[in-house]
């Protein structure tokens, strides 16, 4: 009995001492609530952690919603994990704000990778995404022949007057009770991701992006008063549901027919696919200097106070191969960050049902401005589109969010540019 | 005596007070102080910068006014221009406010509002504009909601105020709200303010036969004040009906008998007995509404977040709004001590109107 026992103990302090040898790496994730998520995300961890014998992570997931105040008041309190989950867009901030570093991983690595989903600031690669995220206007094949539409194509998309005739067309016909949903019920970074490509269509900016020191000209210039009397006008139309519309009918309004077209991204394609039977996703519209769509999604990082970032490195470009890239875009329909990964699942290779987006994303996707002041500026624009949208002057609220946005980014000592 | 009672030897009682008196200080009159000293300076929430010392810049840039007269664009016969309605065209006000150096007093400002003398239209310039529609939004508020939630809470607890069978519940449904969470009753609020098939279009159209058309409730400028009013007197109405009801409860019951006996009529009674005994409560009543009434943020943040328009800005959700929404902790903290000044002048103000006389 004595022998056995002393077997089993032994036994016991070998195996902690072989976890022991690990060394921890802790990781923070923006999609708890997620079940699909959760699981891929858990099953990289795992996969890694059973890979190599020198690191182990350990992950910690945070509901979206709430997930950057927590980064903020982790970095505000100096208690922030070895590898952090940043949205794209916001990322600039967090790197200027000194709380990540420079993610040092090989450059061969994501060579092929789509450029919404590399986070550059300063000229540095500090995040790297698995996947990254596009917009379409949603349409039915019925709907373009009923209303006897051209069907844009991405080498062909609509212009800026085809797409006001079509939204035209649609409310004439009195099948519908509004043309176009652009989704003003998702307040937040919605509003900057969905609709500043409008803006950089018609040839204007959030800021000057020719050192981002100052929105002067970009967001008050004649391109963006032309944008922001287009803006206003979808409203003034009734072509589009305003600022109060109801959040359900921005999820099933298009499936039930309430709306002509819809402005909404791949992550509802699925849904749509499976109610609607002649679904289409259209490009963007060419309001003068190109189509345009957002680019850049979540994307992974390490945090400026972590003592292994040749760890959290490892764990990175680990989980930056193909199948896992797959696996997420199977699981949630996200667009994967490279070719080969998209040609191994089920909506992205050639002939999937999704592969548009890929082609979208490719094609048309554009960075929200790089700058550690987006997230000020991205609040301003929310601001200025919403009051645009419920008929407040055109050009005096353009040029009182550029003075906004000018005030920030001077009491910001230029954010470092 | 040349000690207070406060310094003589009671340990006991100061061990007592301690655990509150720690707290109150470390979550309230601590930040309060670094919430003025933070407003003096550039102070962001997260920046690698160091923070500078500003002096009253942020409070200029909240509180700076203009007075600007504007007058109509003439044609080359030196005609006023005009538009189909006949009024008069006037410049833009960009035209000074932007870019200008002949008049640098009105750089940067925004037109507040304006109105017409003569030809000419004058127009109030403001710095910040959005905090003084807050300001003005926040005001409207205290005034419609201290003396509408206290009056209605009273005629609520005298209603209640009976020894009737059942009574107790309606009790309960008048307190209700109050226990239910003020984010939930406001999201449940939104739907029955909803434009096309809220609740109360459907009430009200039922009722009026189908005349009444359909109205955006926090949808429009016009209404989502009045909206978010009635909704949050309807929320906080009990629990001052129970503080009116304890009120209540203190008068003695012989002086109704003595009314009785003396043959006054039931406005007699409630003028001259139940008024002046509620006379302390009144008081309290009315300190406490208008200082959770100058705190409103949970309704705004949850139902409209300030718009549309600007029609539904407060102060504290603009001070929560730029302090962590836009990272700029020395704008917020600017908006507090506003807030603070404000509400301390009328607490002062209060106390003062309704001090013992004598």
């Amino acid at each position: 009995m004595k022998t056995k026992a002393l077997i089993v103990g032994l036994a016991a302090t070998l195996w902690t001492g072989t976890a022991l040898a690990q060394t921890e790496l802790t990781m923070w994730y923006h999609g708890a609530g997620n079940e699909v998520e959760s699981a891929i995300i858990n099953q990289i961890v795992d996969d890694f952690n059973g890979s190599q014998s020198e690191w182990s992570v350990v992950l910690q997931s945070f509901p979206q919603a709430s997930y950057n105040d927590s980064v903020v008041a982790a970095a505000l309190a100096g208690d922030l994990p070895d590898i952090i989950d940043v949205d794209g867009p916001v990322m600039p901030n967090w790197a200027w704000s000194g709380y990540m570093q420079p993610l040092k991983i090989d450059e061969g690595r994501i060579e092929s990778f789509l450029p919404g989903p590399r986070g550059y600031w300063d000229g540095q690669l500090y995040s790297i995404g698995l996947w990254d995220a596009a917009v379409a206007l949603y349409a039915r094949q019925s709907t373009i022949d009923m209303l006897g539409l051209r069907t844009p194509t991405l080498e062909e998309p609509w212009s800026g007057d085809e797409f006001m005739d079509a939204l035209a067309a649609a409310q004439a016909s009195g099948e519908f009770e509004y043309a176009l949903d652009l989704g003003m019920a998702w307040t937040g970074e919605w509003y900057p991701y969905a609709f500043s490509p409008f803006l950089q269509s018609f040839g204007g900016d959030i800021v000057d992006r020719s050192g981002y020191k100052t929105a002067e000209g970009a967001l008050n210039g004649d391109a963006a008063l032309a944008f922001g009397e287009w803006w206003q006008s979808l409203f003034m139309n009734g072509y589009v549901p305003g600022t109060s519309q109801d959040p359900a009918d921005r999820d099933r309004g298009f499936i039930e027919g309430k709306y002509a077209f819809g402005w909404n991204g791949n992550w509802a394609a699925v849904a749509h696919m499976a109610e609607v039977d002649d679904m289409l996703f259209l490009p963007a519209p060419d309001f003068g200097n190109g189509p345009k769509i957002g680019a850049a999604s979540w994307q992974f990082g390490i945090s400026a106070s972590s003592k292994n970032p040749e760890g959290a490195a490892a764990f990175i470009e680990f989980a930056i191969q193909d199948q896992y890239l797959a696996a997420f875009s199977d699981g949630i329909g996200l667009i994967p960050s490279t070719p080969s990964a998209a040609e191994m699942t089920e909506n992205y290779q050639a002939g999937g049902a999704l592969e548009v987006f890929f082609g979208l994303s490719e094609a048309q996707a554009v960075l929200r401005p790089v700058t550690p002041g987006y997230v000020v500026a991205a609040k301003v624009f929310e601001k200025a589109l919403a009051d645009i949208a419920n008929g407040a002057d055109v050009a005096d609220t353009l040029d009182a969010a550029t003075d906004e946005i000018n005030a920030d980014i001077e009491r910001n000592g230029g954010y470092g540019h | 005596m040349a000690h207070s009672k406060l310094t003589q030897s009671n340990a006991a009682g100061w061990g007592f007070a301690a655990p509150a008196v720690g707290l109150v200080a470390v979550f309230i009159i601590l930040p309060f102080f670094f919430a003025f000293a933070f407003s003096l300076t550039n102070q962001r929430l997260i920046s690698p910068n160091p923070t500078e010392y500003v002096g009253f810049e942020n409070y200029r840039n909240l509180l700076g006014l203009g007075v600007l007269r504007i007058e109509p664009e003439r044609d080359d016969a030196g005609e006023i221009v005009r538009d189909a309605q006949g009024d008069p065209k006037y410049p833009r006000v960009r035209k000074w406010t932007r870019n200008n150096p002949d008049f640098p007093q009105y750089a940067g400002m925004r037109e507040w509002f304006s109105w017409r003398s003569g030809d000419d239209k004058v127009a109030v310039l403001a710095k910040d504009v959005i905090f003084m529609k807050a300001l003005v939004n926040t005001v409207i508020f205290v005034l419609v909601v201290a003396p509408g939630q206290g009056g209605l809470a009273l005629i609520l607890a005298l209603l209640i105020n009976q020894r009737l069978r059942g009574i107790n519940v309606f009790r309960t449904i008048y307190f209700m709200p109050v226990v239910v969470s003020i984010v939930v009753v406001s999201l449940l609020w939104r739907f029955i303010y909803d434009g096309n098939d809220g609740l109360l279009n459907t009430i009200i159209g039922a009722l009026t036969f189908g005349l009444f058309e359909p109205r955006d409730w926090l949808g429009n400028p016009s209404t989502a004040l009045g909206a978010i009013i009635a909704m949050s007197i309807w929320q906080a109405v009990g629990f001052h009906m129970v503080i009116w009801l304890s009120g209540l409860q203190t008068i003695p019951p012989t002086l109704y008998e003595v009314a009785r006996i003396e043959g006054a009529s039931a406005w007699q009674t409630f003028r001259y007995v139940t008024w002046p005994g509620l006379r302390n409560t009144a008081i309290l009543v009315l300190i406490v509404i208008t200082m959770q009434a100058f705190a409103i943020f949970a309704q705004i943040d949850v139902m409209t977040n300030g718009g549309p328009l600007d029609s539904t800005q407060t102060l504290v959700f603009q001070a929560v709004e730029r302090g962590y929404g836009k990272q700029d902790i020395s704008g917020g903290s600017v908006i507090s001590v506003i807030l603070f000044l404000i509400v301390l002048a009328i607490s002062l103000l209060q106390r003062w109107l309704t001090r013992e006389r004598g």
